[in-house]
């Protein structure tokens, strides 16, 4: 047994053994947690089935060479307007960005990008701004823009380099 | 919505694909189920801690602890509580209209947002099989510098700092 399955099998048996606690101290407390936990992995299987095979297509039958013209070395600042518009339409739950972060990786996108991809998934989503301005007001989303788009960017173009050179990969 | 969409498409993009070359397209099935599988024990672990927190902290007793007097120590808070919560955008941001409406600084709203979407303790589990457990954190904690970042300037731009 390799250490990530021993790691792995120690996590679940705390879980399970903070589940048996909490049934003792709570008896209310697992059905309600086993329902919230129903109805997230309902959402979640909602969603990921198609993320993956969607990332798959791109894998088979995007050009490797497309990828990197644009969000390779060779890209330019344009990869990041890029970076920032695919953040920004990224669909469900953050981690979606996850997957096709490692797959834009591994077609040759650089990782300067790819954390500004990252990063922009988490802030710029289209939908959840709409949101936002219409609760919160249009100046406060334009704050929030102002200032962490200029950031997200620099923060990532220094993590990107600094990793580039301790040969940093992402797994898929 | 997002889940009609997202199908519809992933459908369509298929067909197209298996009309163009059937082996490929299998391929792409095989690549998909492998992958999905290979991320699912995290997930499961992720929901399972989120479902813990939500239900000893579900969205309107976190935010009795966004109210407080001191609105430096609120923000703070509200940026530590947006990493640990996990609340949907179509929740959250009402609940920052609500919260706005009862007299929480915009500021501390900010934190709170930003944090919640930026930050993840929760992923961490889905992020590290990905980016590895020091660039997840480094990821987690610049996240949490900006988030903090755009509640002081929004702070300033709502004039409730100076």
């Amino acid at each position: 047994m390799n250490r990530k399955t021993i790691s792995l099998t120690v996590i679940i048996i705390i879980c399970m053994g903070a589940l048996a606690a909490l049934f003792v101290l709570d008896p209310e407390a697992p059905g309600a947690i086993g329902r919230i936990f129903a109805s997230n992995i309902l959402s979640m299987l909602k969603i990921l089935p198609f993320v993956f095979i969607l990332i798959a297509l791109f894998d088979v039958w995007v050009n490797r060479e497309i990828i990197e013209r644009h969000l390779g070395e060779e890209g330019g600042a344009v990869s990041f307007l890029w970076a920032v518009l695919l953040g920004g339409t990224t669909v469900g739950p953050m981690i979606v960005c996850l997957p096709v972060a490692a797959a834009l990786y591994k077609k040759g996108a650089r990782l300067t990008v790819i954390f500004t991809y990252i990063a922009a998934s988490t802030v710029v989503r289209v939908p959840m701004t709409l949101f936002e301005s219409s609760y919160l007001g249009v100046k406060f989303t334009i704050i929030r823009y102002a200032v962490s788009l200029p950031l997200i960017i620099g923060t990532s173009v220094l993590m990107g380099r600094g990793l580039q050179k301790k040969n940093y990969e992402i797994k898929e | 919505m997002e889940f009609i969409i997202l199908s519809s498409l992933t459908a369509v993009l298929l067909l197209i694909s298996f009309l163009k070359d059937r082996k490929k397209s299998m391929k792409a099935l095989k690549m998909a189920g492998k992958r999905l599988l290979k991320i699912v024990p995290m997930i499961l672990i992720m929901v399972i801690l989120i479902a813990i927190i939500l239900y000893y902290f579900p969205p309107d007793v976190m935010s009795r602890y966004l109210g407080g007097e001191n609105r430096w120590l609120a923000m703070l808070s509200a940026t530590v509580l947006g990493t640990i919560a996990l609340i949907p955008g179509f929740i959250a941001f009402p609940l920052g209209g609500v919260l706005r409406d009862s007299g929480v600084p915009y500021m501390v709203i900010a934190a709170f947002t930003s944090s919640l979407m930026m930050v993840g303790l929760l992923t961490l589990p889905v992020e590290k099989q990905y980016l590895g457990m020091k660039v997840s954190l480094l990821r987690n904690l610049v996240s949490f510098v900006i988030a903090l970042t755009v509640a002081v300037v929004t702070g300033i731009c709502y004039g409730e700092i100076f």
